[in-house]
This record gives C-alpha cells, structure tokens and sequence, in this order.
C-alpha cells in the first residue's frame, strides 16, 4: 500500500485551485452586472455546452463535424415541440424528451457518417444537417416555417416545478433564475465531459484520433467507437439547443441552417480545439465577439471572418492552446 | 406533353448550372484535394458581377455587347482564385486538412460581406440579356432562347473540360500532379503553378455559372451558401474528383429537383437527400467516385 | 504444440507475387527469425497474417482455428498482436497512456466511460511492470512523440506485448536503432519474449541478431520460402548465403571486422 506508483493523470489539487474561483465569479455574477449582461453570459454558457460536445468529435476523436447545427436544432425544435403540441412547460420534461429524441436522430446520422473519414465525413455531416434543415423550413404547418415557434417564458418551470415564472416581475426574474439553471447544466455537463474524457474510452477515442491503425491492432473497433463518440456529442450539443430556446423565446429553421455549423466549429477553434477548456472560452469569447461585432458593423461576417483567417493562420492553438504555450514558456526550466 | 418538354428543358439548363458548380469543385478537389466551403459563393460572387457589369455599363445596348459582358463574371472569379489560392490556401497544404475547411468557411464569410458591400442588400438582374433574346417555339409553347444558349454553353464546357484534361499537355500536367504530388514536383513539374492556375480554372467554373445563371435567376445575398448544398449533394451522388460524376449527378439531382417541385414539392429535398444517402451506401465514393 | 499454421498462402500485387504460395508451422513458444533480401515478402506475410492485407488464397489456422477471415479486431482478441517497421505509436499521448490502453483494451475496459483511466490501480500497475521490463519506467509521462529513436521502437514493441498475446510478430524491431543500441534492445525483447514463452516471429535483417537469438530461421526469396532451419543450417546454407550476402563460402556470415 505504501508502495504505489505516483498517478499519471491530471492533478485534482490544481484543477480544483483553478476551478473554484471561476465558479465563485459564475455564481456571484448577476449580483455585479446588469440584466442584459447576464442574459449575454447565459447565451455563453448554452454555447460552451455545444462546443464541449462537439469537441469530443473533433478535439478527442479527430473527426471534424460540420453539421452541428442539426443537433442543435433538434434539441431547440423538441422542446418547442413539446410547448406547442403537449403544452408542456418542464425544462425537465424538455431535457429528457429532447435527448432522447436528439439522441435518436443523432445515432442514425451518426452510422452514416462514420463509415467515412476526413473531408468526406465533414462533408456528409453538412448535407445531412440540411436533410433537417429542410424539412423545418417545408413542412411549415408543423414547424412554423420562418416564422417559427415561439416558447415564451411565462409558461415555463425549472426543477419540477418548484420556481415558475407565473407571477410578476416578467423577464427580470426569469433571466436571473435560468442563469443559475444553466449555470448548474453547465457544470454537470462539464464534469460528465471530463470524465468521458478522462475515461479508459476517452483514451481510447484519442488513440483513435492519433492512429487509427495502430488502435485497430489493440483491437479497438474504429467505427464503433467513433459512432459512440458522435452519439455523446450530437446529444451534449442538443442539450445546448434545449437550453438555448427558452432564452431566445423563439425557434426558427435558421438555427439548423449550415453556417450556424460553422459558428461552432469556429468557437471551439478560438479557444483551442487540443485542449478541455478550449471550446467552453472559445464559446464564451465568441459570443461576446459575434453580439459586438453585430452590434458595431453591418459586415459583422467579414469582421469574423477575417477573425478566422488570423486564428487559423497565426493562433491555430486557439486562445487557450496559445496561452498554455506561454505558460510553458515561462516555466519551462533552463 | 408540352410541358413535360419544357420541364425536361428545364431540368436539363439547371443542370448546366449545377454541373458549371460542381465540376469546379470537383476539379479543384481532383488536382489539389481542397474542398473549398466557399465554392458556392464564388459562384454567387460570379453572378454579382455579371448582373452589375450589365446592369451598369449596358442599359439598352445591343445583344452583342450584353454577350460580350456576360462572361465578366466568370473572369472575375478565376483572377479572385488566383488571389485567393497562394494567399490563403498555400501556407495550409503541410498542414491536416481539416485546417482547409475552416480557411474556406473564413473566405465565405468574408466573400459573403463582400457582395454586401459592393452591391448592396437588393437582388441585382441581368433580365435584359434574356428579354433581347426572344423566345422560340418548343411544341406549342414558347420557351426562351437564352435558356437553350445555356445548354450549349454547359455542353460545350463540359466537352472543353473533358478534352482539356484528357487531351492537352496541360491537363496530363493536372493530372500527374492529382494523382501523385510528390513525384510530380520531383519530375520538375512546378507544382505551385499547377494549383494556382488548377484552383483559378476552377473557380471559373463557379464564376462562369453565376454569370450564365443571373439573366434567369436574380442575383441575391445568401444564393452562394445554398448553392453549396446542391453542389455537395451532386458530388456525393456523382462522385467527389470526377468530371463525369459531376455531370451525372448535376443531371440526377436536377431532374429530381425540377419532378419534385412539380409533384412533390414539400420533400423535393428529402427525396433528393434519400437518393444520395442509397448511394452512399451502396457506393460509398459516389458513383463515379475514388477512394 | 502448433500455434500458427499457414497453408498455401498467396498475396498477389497485380503481377507482383508478394506472398508467392507459402506454406508454413510454427510451434508455440519458438523465437523464428524472418529474413530475406529487400522484397522478399516478409513484411508482406507478416501483414496478411496479422491482417493488415487481405490473403488472395490459402489459409492461416491460429491455435486451431481457421482465422483466414477474421479482421484485425478479431486476431488481436484471439491473441495475434505485431509491432510495426514504421514505428506506429499514439505521439500525443504518453507513453503510460500507449501502454495502458493496450491493456484497457485486452481487459475489454475500453468501452468504459464512467470511471476516470488513472484511476484504475491494477491497469496503472501493470502499465508500470511492463514499462519497467522495457526500460522506459522513467519515461512514462512523456509524450511518445518526445522519446528517443531507440525508445519509441522499444515502445512500439512494448505496446504490442502488452496485450499478452500468444503469438508476436515483430516488424524490423531495431532497424534504424544505432549498432549500440541494437544490442539492448533485441536483448530486452528477448528475455521479455523468452520469459513468458510468448512465440515470437521477428523480421530482421541484422544476421548477428539472427543468428543470436533464433530457435528458427525462415528465409524468404521473391515471396516464397528459401530454406529454413536452426541457425547452424542456415549458417552452412550456400545458396542461402548467395541469396542474402551476395558471397557464399564457411565464412560468409562472419562479420569480418
């Protein structure tokens, strides 16, 4: 018992040094800013919630997936579904239908799609997620068309029922209780990623990423595994979807459409597609810069895009990569 | 009956269309093995120039001088291409080429802005080459004659690619340096040349089938990012790097689009998408496709 | 007791006869080097029957059971593993990691996405043994693609061997490793290979290393087997000689420094 070899994995002391403040600051935040400041983080955190399971595909496993957009979508258009069909008002109820049903779709994409690799699996991904595309914008009778569905937030309820918005004191209150339920969503869904991550499969999906020959001859079944991790990662990124439409109030077939795929793919390389953290400040950053690039020019895109330009050709480690890098540097020893 | 023949006529100058897209596509995947996420809205780009160089300096001239102008489009794309491809697809070619898709998808955005700039948020036409050139009589109706001038043109340019890869010194250069890089550049070839003018001939394509489109089919913000979809869809039916891939799959996935309006309209897309997933599955590279 | 029986074997490249007929037992527990000009087909035979390529024809009976069809999945399960000429390693993992997963993956653990992987004493302790037996003990948080030529071969084989199989192929194991090294390594694989009477089957060009450590020598010629024997036969073996040394004669093997 005394003898044990020192763990090789990552050090629980300073993840918790690190991890501790940032929640603290999450936790006290709405105290310190104004109602639109709040509500522009709890779009943040929905987002970080997407890139974290994208990243499983593309950080963890080596597959870049350009139609992301579809399981976000699903996710949103469950939940809408559900408020228009069902009448039902649980983000409970929300998450456990819109999983299932994005989980659904997601396992049937996902076979298609890894039976191909690299570009052309980047490809597929993309046509597919217009399948859905489509269909949201035709069968307008049934999904609003471009007009969409509204989920407004007087008929909603958070935990079962215990806070509803029924009441007085109308938006206001509602942004301040579902930032702590995002908040909350955020972090389960943080520690459920990183112990994937860290997990004898999330290893596993890494040999996978780094050579795939060499993994088929630990007799790990490539495609299997693969499948498996596009499943995890089109549901994380639906749950963002279901979290997402409660805020935005309203769901239209643009959330489906393929450059929002690219907007994801985007944030999870701002913040460095190679490490944990990466996709969640890349998410968070990416959306401060998309509302004030908005808000600051009328050719927003091209402001982002000429952003994209730079990352991929002087930063390709994202933000976080490129920090990391620095920090290495600084305390690498002569 | 009548119609039936107007649809096929129809169908088939869609395809031209499509077919101008994807074989660019296809071309520049074949020779460098780049999948440009822009590719679509070079060709919208394409059609923007066409529209406004007419719109601008041809009010009221004569055909010819529309004619002449038509192919500005086409022109402006391949010297945007030639830009485009040392600038910001060189430095990437060492590098996995996932980091291609995200440059391109970069280009899009910007491309996208661009158009916005330049010609503003209204759709922009070039109606007045298709009104200077009639209609003629298809059985008993009329069908207009620039739509048949389109066809020719995509005949033509799919003849002019064929022999221009597989009968000109060039296009044996183009596919030496497809098929093995490496001993290409070894051999002497000078290889950045070959993509260079390999990605602007592409782009031409693209360019071409904006400028051919815009008298039809307005010129409108966001037309690029879906065209890419279609052109996408044609390449996975017909086949990603293959001439021939690209104009069947044109031909399939618009005579599917053009029936499916007509008699199916709300999943004209969805049956498009189910003929592309059976021959994914059934041959995994497309029809024509390689590995 | 016969491990490995390949029957008739054939592995063509258009009009390359790669793997040329070939007819072959090995016993369980042997050490059999492979050798053979450059072309010879070694390479070849080891990755048809460690299915990396798909046999033309024949047949390939692993601890008595007919494994011709089985993909690379499925021999590493029944107990064929190899490393590679190429070192082939997982470069932005550690080489704990590169190991561990081998064993996750032998134990079936890989399918595991609840528990944390360094959490898992009994794979960390065995990872630790066989890095150990390797020498790369004290290179175990590295990043595999940081080691030293010579460790990342070591590594590749160690890899291999952590999936305890029954049957080793091992692919040029110190070919581009100094003549220094060459030495330590065919010696720890070795003793590791000897010690658990793993059955081995290395291809070499090395002859002193061939000669050194082999229970069997197979020589291969333009894909079909040569001649085959203990060292001392292959070693008075004229047209052997002729075929791998260009010279024949009693002193044709011995290195003349």
């Amino acid at each position: 018992m005394q003898d044990k070899a020192p763990r090789t994995g990552p050090s629980m002391r300073l993840i918790l040094l690190c991890v501790v403040p940032v929640l603290v600051v999450l936790m006290a935040l709405p105290r310190f800013v104004d109602i639109y400041q709040t509500q522009l983080l709890t779009y943040g955190l929905v987002f970080a919630i997407a890139a974290l399971g994208f990243n499983l595909l593309l950080g963890y496993t080596g597959l870049l997936s350009f139609g992301h957009s579809a399981y976000f979508g699903l996710g949103a258009y469950s939940a809408a579904f559900m408020v228009r069909y069902l009448g039902v008002g649980s983000m409970e109820l929300f998450i456990l239908g819109g999983i299932i049903i994005t989980g659904l779709v997601t396992a049937v994409f996902g076979y298609i799609c890894v039976r191909h690799t690299r570009i052309f699996f980047s490809i597929l991904a993309l046509a597919l997620s217009q399948v859905l595309w489509t269909l949201a914008y035709k069968f307008f009778w049934v999904t609003g068309g471009t007009d969409g569905l509204r989920v407004p937030f007087g008929s909603l309820t958070l935990l079962g029922g215990l806070v509803d918005f029924k009441g007085g004191g109308g938006y206001q209150i509602f942004i301040i209780y579902y930032y702590y339920y995002v908040l909350l969503l955020f972090s389960v869904a943080t520690v459920l990623m990183w112990v994937i991550v860290h997990s004898p499969f999330g290893k596993a999906l890494q040999a996978i990423r780094d050579n795939e020959t060499r993994a088929q001859f630990l007799g790990i079944q490539i495609r299997r595994y693969r499948w498996l991790a596009f499943l995890i990662s089109g549901s994380f990124t639906g749950l963002a979807g279901i979290l997402w439409v409660p805020l935005n109030g309203l769901v239209t077939p643009d959330i489906l459409y393929w450059p929002f795929s690219g907007e994801i793919v985007f944030m999870t390389v701002l913040g460095g597609f190679r490490s944990f953290t990466g996709p969640i400040v890349g998410a968070v950053v990416f959306n401060y810069l998309k509302t004030y690039a908005v808000a600051s020019t009328e050719y927003w895109q091209m402001l982002l895009g000429i952003v994209l330009v730079m990352l991929v050709m002087v930063l390709p480690t994202g933000i976080v990569g490129t920090v990391a890098r620095f920090y290495g540097k600084l305390t690498r020893r002569p | 009956m009548d119609i039936l023949v107007i649809q096929i006529l129809n169908s088939i100058f869609y395809a031209c269309i499509l077919f101008l897209i994807a074989a660019g596509l296809s071309l520049i995947y074949g020779v460098m093995r780049i999948v440009n996420l822009a590719h679509g809205s070079l060709y919208a780009f394409g059609a923007y120039v066409t529209a406004w160089t007419i719109g601008t300096f041809a009010a009221g001239a004569p055909i010819w001088v529309l004619f002449l102008l038509l192919p500005t489009g086409a022109v402006a794309v391949a010297a945007l291409g030639a830009l485009i491809e040392p600038t910001l697809l060189r430095p990437l070619y060492n590098r996995p080429e996932e980091y291609q898709l995200l440059i391109t998808f970069a280009l899009l955005l910007i491309l996208e802005d661009a158009m916005h700039f330049l010609f503003g948020g209204v759709p922009l036409t070039a109606g007045a080459v298709i009104d200077s050139m009639g209609t003629m009589p298809v059985m008993s109706l009329r069908y207009p004659v620039y739509n048949l001038l389109v066809i020719f043109i995509g005949v033509a340019a799919a003849i002019f690619l064929w022999a221009f890869i597989y009968r000109t010194k060039f296009g044996v250069i183009l596919r030496a340096t497809s098929q093995n890089m490496k001993m290409a550049s070894a051999l002497g070839l000078d290889v950045k040349r070959v993509y260079v003018q390999a990605f602007a001939l592409g782009c031409f394509m693209a360019g071409l089938g904006g400028a051919v489109v815009v008298p039809a089919q307005a010129a409108v913000l966001g037309m690029g990012i879906e065209a890419l979809i279609l052109a996408f869809i044609v390449v996975v039916i017909g086949g990603l790097g293959s001439l021939e891939g690209a104009l069947i799959g044109a031909l399939i996935v618009s005579i599917v689009r053009t029936a499916g309006i007509q008699f199916f309209p709300e999943i004209e897309l969805a049956v498009l998408y189910l003929i592309a997933a059976v021959v994914l599955l059934v041959r995994p590279t497309g029809l024509f496709g390689r590995a | 007791m016969e491990i490995l029986q390949i029957i008739n074997l054939k592995k063509y490249f258009g009009d390359t006869h790669a793997v040329d007929d070939v007819t072959l037992t090995i016993q369980e527990g042997e050490f059999i080097s492979l050798v053979g000009p450059n072309g010879a087909g070694k390479t070849s035979l080891v990755n048809v029957v460690s299915a990396y390529l798909r046999p033309d024809s024949g047949k390939i009976i692993f601890r008595g059971e007919d494994v011709t069809h089985a993909p690379v999945t499925e021999r590493v399960k029944a107990g064929i593993a190899r490393s590679f000429q190429l070192v082939n390693l997982f470069d932005d993992l550690s080489a704990f990691d590169n190991i561990a997963l081998a064993i996750f993956s032998r134990e079936g653990k890989t399918l595991n996405l609840a528990k944390l992987a360094h959490l898992d004493d009994e794979v960390s302790a065995e990872t630790d043994s066989v890095l150990g037996q390797f020498n790369l003990l004290s290179k175990r948080n590295e990043r595999a693609r940081d080691l030293a030529q010579g460790e990342r071969k070591l590594l590749d084989v160690a890899i291999a061997y952590a999936l305890k199989p029954k049957l080793l192929f091992l692919d040029e194991p110190t070919s581009g490793v100094s003549t220094r090294d060459k030495g330590q390594i065919m010696d720890t694989i070795a003793s590791v290979v000897r010690g658990e009477r793993i059955t081995a089957v290395i291809v070499e060009h090395d002859m002193d290393v061939v000669f050194k450590y082999s229970d069997r020598i197979v020589v291969m010629h333009q894909g079909a087997i040569l001649a085959q024997g203990v060292p001392d036969d292959i070693r008075n073996n004229d047209q052997v000689a002729m075929i791998l040394l260009g010279t024949s004669g009693p002193d044709a093997f011995t290195r003349k420094d």
